[in-house]
């Protein structure tokens, strides 16, 4: 079995991402940049699978600049086999990103596609499950547990209610919770091993894909700061200011 | 247990200038050693703090081409000023009158940590392994006591120190010269210093807290190449200390305050210093209208020549701010920094190809530029313990009439720590409140920092005696650490009416200060999991 994971470099969870002043994106110059947090979970989960003797191969891959190599190679010296970078430069949308992996899904041939569920600079969560509609397969996103059972994937999902179990049927499209495993670390020797370990590099048109982004970004700007909170004497204080400033009750 | 281990010609703990020029400097002497370099930040340039004004005298040796190379140097120095300021009043000083070691006409203001990352992306084409987001935790003995190298910490150990599921032991790195440059007041350093008696003979040596914000200023306010420096307001007549303006390239200005850690006041707290610094008229007019975008503080080193250790041992060296080579007087230490790590490489390169012994390290150094800048430095930073006012006098004196090549040497007398007065015999000092527009809080200061560290680790800022801070350091001086820490690590709470003394470790970002100025030494500072602590940019 292959397991094909795919990964995201965005800004550090850490960094507080500050917007640019003319309101055309945010700072990215002398950034930290990681990998997108649930995709080291999807990374983690799949190489875990592969030490148990269920799959054989972990390919990861990534869409982005020259430097998204950075995040593959982490993800080489974490214990997958090999890395495709797919090089664009600016912004890509997640369609464009989901088409890119349906054309590596086609070429690579993997039984699992994984990757987090979301990224956290856009937040879009679509990736995942556009790649389901476009190849036809079924979606567990979210996954917090996965098992396999004859055949079959079992998943636990984290939705709003609750956890929820689905079972799905392989070929599969999973989307990676934080909740799904502890990301382990990358040791020295293995950052030394990634570095031998082949990267493939491909070009959006190589594979004959339309990048051009649909949605045109009008704005980016800073949330409103909150204003400081008060603090009220007694319980009808509290009821009287609900009730008349805030006028929620 | 044995752990797994990895031999090199050389191991290189810390990404700052100094070691990033030896390693350059050493495949630039033979490109088939094998060089590796530790960083504990999550990336090259994330830990480094500077002003800065860049002098590119050692750069100029190590990578004459610099320019073609698109360093990140663009910004000269075009113009310069040095005021005193009193509450309200602010006096400019004419800069011929300033010494020569102050005027920077020929300089550069840079980010350093840009210059770092920089730096180490050039190492790593000529084939320096770097490893960032590894701490250097450990250091290896060979049986005759010669440094045989670092061990990298061990990954995953929670607050009990029990193994987690993603444990991951850390690994022996040997190597055949292990070079220690890991900033001002490295954790390794100081074992070193202390276990081969390279302080001997030397005077205590003596630190600064420095502070920097980065500001985006408003275009009329904003002189792109200019430097300015001020002394005196807020800090009293016998408080070491003062600012740095720069205007940098992008609207940005470096903002920063420097107070030396031999302050007396336990009532002192740096960080607000520095704050109310920002509200003096002079200063307040440039930063108006702007937006503070980041934060940081370190401690750095300001002994000089007096308080130099010896920076050889058997099978290490010691090099830059983790020996102390900044010039004082200059406010700069970068190229010192880097000169002594070039000085490191042609040692390390003659004592693996010819066999020599690493003390012509000490030769090489006092044959060197070098040495004789810092010679000539020497008396300044001791002259303020007589004040700000004859210390400037004597200055004058010093480094404009003889240029410091008076015949006499000044010492440093205490240690930082030694210098606190009791809590009680001292005047309190009232603080104003950030008004979160020119003055900020620790919290909202620390949060730009990016600083994190993964929880559930062992507390990184160990106590000798835990019952020290409240026993004596609170009853004595009112414990300083609540006000010397530049991220707010260190609380005295009440719980249920008693005192207790919080460390907020996740908070720290990796300046030093407590394990300089804690009055009984009590906090000794060592490397949390690599990876963590500030997340600076272009600092």
């Amino acid at each position: 079995m292959k397991i094909l994971v795919a990964i995201k470099r965005v800004i550090d969870y850490n960094v507080q991402v500050r917007v640019k002043e003319d309101g055309s994106g945010v700072v990215t110059d002398n950034v930290k940049m990681s990998t997108n947090p649930p995709d080291d979970n999807a990374i983690e989960e799949a190489v875990k699978i592969k030490e148990s003797g269920k799959a054989t191969e972990v390919i990861a891959v990534t869409v982005g600049e020259e430097k998204a190599q950075e995040t593959l190679r982490k993800a080489l010296a974490v214990g997958a086999d090999r890395g495709i970078h797919v090089k664009v430069d600016g912004i890509i949308e997640p369609l464009a990103v989901s088409k890119i992996l349906q054309k590596i899904v086609d070429k690579e041939k993997p039984d699992l596609v994984f990757m987090g569920k979301q990224a956290i600079d856009d937040d879009c969560n679509q990736t995942g499950q556009m790649l389901s509609a476009l190849l036809n397969w079924p979606q567990a996103t979210f996954a917090s547990k996965i098992y396999f059972k004859d055949g079959k994937l079992e998943v636990v999902r984290e939705i709003d209610e609750g956890l929820e179990t689905i079972e799905v049927n392989l070929p599969a499209i999973v989307t990676c919770d934080l909740r799904l495993n502890e990301p382990r670390y990358a040791s020295l020797p293995n950052i030394m091993k990634a570095k031998k370990k082949s990267i493939e590099q491909l070009n959006a048109s190589d594979l004959g894909v339309d990048i051009t982004p649909r949605i045109q970004q009008i704005k980016v700007e800073e949330p409103p700061k909150r204003k400081a909170g008060i603090k009220v004497a007694n319980v009808a204080e509290l009821v009287q200011k609900l009730k008349n400033e805030a006028k929620v009750i | 247990m044995s752990r797994e281990s990895m031999k090199y010609d050389v191991v290189i703990v810390g990404g700052g200038p100094s070691g990033l020029s030896t390693a350059i400097k050493l495949k630039q002497l033979d490109p088939n050693l094998n060089v590796c370099l530790l960083e504990k930040a999550s990336e090259i340039g994330a830990h480094i703090l500077s002003g800065n004004v860049f002098e590119t005298r050692a750069l100029d040796e190590l990578l004459p081409n610099w320019r073609e190379l698109n360093a990140p140097i663009k910004t000269k120095v075009n113009k310069e000023k040095f005021l005193f300021l009193s509450k309200t009043k602010s006096l400019s000083w004419p800069t011929w009158l300033l010494p020569a070691v102050q005027q920077n006409h020929k300089n550069y203001i840079i980010s350093l940590a840009n210059l770092c990352r920089w730096l180490a992306e050039h190492a790593e084409s000529l084939g320096v392994e770097i490893f960032p987001g590894f701490a250097a935790s450990e250091i290896l003995y060979n049986e005759d006591g010669s440094v045989k190298g670092i061990a990298t910490q061990d990954m995953g150990i929670d607050k009990e120190r029990n193994k987690k599921n993603s444990y991951e032991p850390g690994i022996d790195l040997i190597g055949k010269v292990t070079v220690f440059a890991e900033g001002c007041r490295g954790h390794l350093g100081k074992q070193l210093i202390q276990k081969f008696n390279l302080n001997q003979g030397k005077d205590p040596q003596q630190y600064g807290i420095g502070f920097k914000e980065i500001w985006e200023i408003s275009e009329k306010n904003h002189e792109e190449g200019l430097v300015m420096h001020t002394a005196g307001w807020p800090l009293d007549n016998n408080t070491y200390g003062g600012s740095f303006i720069y205007h940098a390239e992008n609207k940005q200005l470096f903002l920063g305050y420097v107070i030396g850690l031999d302050y007396k006041n336990p009532h002192l707290s740096p960080f607000d210093e520095f704050q109310r610094f920002k509200t003096h008229p002079a200063i307040k007019r440039i930063i108006e209208g702007g937006k503070r975008i980041s934060y940081g503080a370190r401690a750095l080193i300001e002994g000089g020549i007096q308080s130099l250790p010896k920076m050889y041992m058997p099978g290490a060296l010691l090099i830059g701010c983790d020996a102390g080579t900044l010039n004082m007087p200059k406010i700069k230490g970068s190229h010192t920094a880097m000169k002594s790590g070039i000085l490191a490489a042609e040692t390390i390169f003659e004592k693996i190809k010819q066999n020599k012994d690493l003390s012509i390290y000490e030769e090489k150094f006092k044959n060197s530029w070098i040495y004789e800048e810092l010679y000539r430095a020497r008396n300044v930073k001791p002259s303020f313990r007589w004040g700000l006012i004859l210390g400037i006098i004597f200055t004058g004196i010093d480094q404009i009439l003889f240029k410091g090549k008076l015949p006499f040497t000044l010492r440093h007398k205490h240690a930082d720590h030694e210098t606190l007065k009791p809590a009680n015999q001292m005047p309190k000092i009232e603080y104003l409140k950030p008004d979160n527009v020119i003055t900020f809080d620790k919290t909202s200061s620390v949060y730009l920092t990016g600083t994190n560290h993964t929880d559930n680790q062992p507390v990184h800022l160990q106590l000798k005696d835990p019952n020290l801070p409240i026993n004596y350091t609170l009853e004595k001086f009112d414990e300083p650490a609540q006000r010397y820490c530049p991220a707010g690590v260190y609380e005295v709470q009440k719980q249920n009416e008693q005192n207790k003394f919080v460390i907020n470790s996740q908070n720290c970002i990796h300046c030093k200060t407590c394990d300089i100025k804690e009055p009984s030494q009590n906090i000794t500072w060592v490397t949390p999991e690599g990876g963590g602590g500030p997340r600076y940019g272009n600092m």
